[in-house]
């Protein structure tokens, strides 16, 4: 296959970029952005994240998912001419003319330890793991800089007043990317509050679903140790033969 | 109200007006954890007297204590936020008053004394409304008023005419602290000799001790550092009022009731000879005059239990 292409051909795939796969010949508008202070030229409809390494970064932190839900990317930047520190997941942001960005790759918060069983379903909860939220000035700083668009300051209102149900609903979306944390004047650790209201939501707030019942009834009487032994002891071709018909939700 | 109305279905409280009008109510956070007593038996109470009380669907901390730094604007942002959301409701039509209600005393004293700060400094305000600018520009004309003040507003013949149990064989001492009163300007009564509890338990009926320390401190925050010395104001507070001839006395403020009524376990510590005695939330008192359901006190929720008072005294039924 290869002694097949032309040695301009062969020159031309080397200047491709190997993560990205953009040929720069295709690009028609091209920004450039501010990696922690050094300018890249770098395609227009990149995102932050796909810019980052066409300037050639290799991340090994600060990237998850790709799709917006693991919230390992966060991101602060700065608009040409603006002085507001923004924030964003850089997987789902593309990057702007001017745009000065840094990752953030981890949050050294606290997250309290505890066991949940032991835990008083009332707000007391809080206080006792997370007594900064009192502090809370409600400044808002910690919505603004969510990622998800979430009423960060609203559930953080919601755990001192001890409605679990309200925070848990608010906070649901939570990708614990750790931004609110970092910029909040009261020091609180809003995603780590918002994972414990929802766990004490989840065990004490909520019913037990009956298909949740049904299901582990199920498993305890044995129903599924025939079919899930039989897989066990398959052969790989009939593995292969099995996973080639299985049956996808897309399918049906 | 007329007299000569027969209806045989007793649909709503009547008080005379056709239409409700619903106010705008901050309840603030003890109201919803240690303070369930007031909130529960308020809003029973108003219910009662055709007051309805909309809780603001997003409210914040109060602020708790109003900061007297001039340039401490940051601590004002709370209890102004509050004020856009009683704006909010307004403009939205939820509610037919710009007078936002308040339970807590202490809510009552944050948010009443941050909005005149506020208010009466454009600057600071406009300052305000430039750092909250995902939210409305504050306008400055909504209001904070006391439960207490809607309840002197009312025609004391509608209030006397919901008393079932009048409270008559109670000895009661009314107990103000500081933040309903002080400062001046802010309070709603005189601050060293304030009446308006008095004057409304004597239409539920009550016995009324009036005596000086209903105006002296409770401790305020120090029952956080210090607890034994809040524990002494405790006992003064409640001694004088016992010497007077009181039984129980009642307060606004979730503050002043956790220190009369849960310190009064350090006072048995260092004064083993004291006598416990009932501190009702005033609505609680209200509701009881009132004959409604006790289930609205959570008494469940005060230290020093007062129900075998309200049943001796035949206020309360056995069991209930």
């Amino acid at each position: 296959m290869s002694e097949s292409k032309t040695m301009m051909e062969k020159i031309s795939e080397s200047t491709r970029s190997l993560t990205t796969g953009v040929d720069t010949r295709d690009v028609e508008h091209w920004v450039t952005i501010y990696i922690m202070g050094r300018g890249y030229s770098v395609p227009a409809d990149l995102t932050i994240m796909t810019a980052m390494e066409f300037a050639g970064y290799k991340l090994i932190r600060s990237c998850g998912c790709r799709q917006g839900f693991c919230g390992a990317c966060a991101t602060i930047f700065r608009r040409e001419g603006q002085y507001k520190l923004e924030s964003a997941l850089a997987c789902q942001t593309r990057v702007e003319d001017g745009m000065c960005l840094v990752q953030i790759p981890f949050s050294p918060a606290e997250a309290a330890y505890y066991d949940i069983a032991a835990e008083s379903y009332d707000y007391s909860v809080f206080s006792k793991h997370y007594p900064e939220v009192a502090r809370c000035v409600s400044c808002n700083t910690c919505t603004k800089a969510c990622p998800q668009d979430l009423e960060v300051m609203d559930y953080i209102q919601s755990a001192i007043k001890g409605d679990f149900e309200s925070l848990a609903e608010q906070s649901f979306d939570c990708i614990q990317c750790g931004l609110c944390a970092l910029r909040c004047p009261a020091e609180i650790v809003q995603y780590n509050v918002g994972h414990l209201g929802r766990r004490m939501f989840g065990r004490y707030g909520s019913p037990e679903p009956e298909h949740l019942k049904t299901r582990l009834a199920e498993m305890e009487r044995g129903e599924f140790s025939s079919v899930l032994d039989a897989l066990v002891g398959a052969s790989t071709e009939k593995l292969k033969e099995l996973y080639a018909a299985r049956v996808r939700e897309s399918d049906e | 109200m007329t007299s000569e109305q027969t209806s045989t279905t007793r649909a709503a409280p009547d008080t005379g007006s056709p239409k409700r009008t619903r106010l705008p109510y901050y309840p603030g956070c003890t109201l919803k954890t240690t303070g369930k007593g007031l909130e529960d038996s308020a809003l029973a109470v108003a219910e009662t007297l055709g007051v309805e009380l909309v809780e603001l669907p997003r409210w914040n901390c109060c602020g708790v204590v109003t900061s007297l730094t001039d340039d401490d604007l940051m601590r004002h942002i709370a209890p102004i936020r509050n004020m856009v959301r009683v704006q909010e409701v307004s403009d939205a039509g939820l509610v037919d008053d710009k007078r936002v209600v308040t339970l807590c005393s202490m809510c009552f004293n944050a948010l009443k004394w941050s909005n005149a700060r506020i208010v009466g400094d454009a600057e600071d305000l406009k300052s305000l409304n430039d750092f909250m600018y995902l939210e409305e520009d504050y306008r400055g004309d909504a209001e904070v008023v006391h439960f207490l003040e809607i309840l002197k507003e009312l025609d004391p013949e509608a209030i006397a005419e919901q008393v079932k149990t009048p409270l008559g064989e109670l000895n009661v001492a009314p107990y103000y602290g500081c933040t309903l009163l002080r400062p001046k300007s802010i309070g709603i009564d005189d601050p060293e000799d304030p009446t308006i509890q008095q004057e409304l338990l004597e239409i539920m009926g009550a016995t009324v001790i009036d005596n000086p320390y209903k105006t002296v401190c409770c401790g305020s925050y120090q029952t956080v550092q210090d607890k034994y010395a809040v524990a002494e104001l405790t006992h003064g507070i409640l001694s004088h009022a016992r010497a007077a001839g009181a039984e129980a006395v009642t307060t606004f403020c979730p503050l002043c009731a956790f220190n009369l009524d849960n310190r009064q376990r350090e006072v048995l510590e260092k004064h083993p000879d004291f006598e416990p005695m009932p501190v009702f939330y005033f609505t609680q008192l209200m509701a009881v005059a009132f004959g409604l359901n006790p289930k609205c006190c959570r008494f469940d929720l005060n230290h020093t239990d007062p129900r075998p008072l309200l049943r001796g005294k035949g206020l309360m039924k056995e069991g209930a």
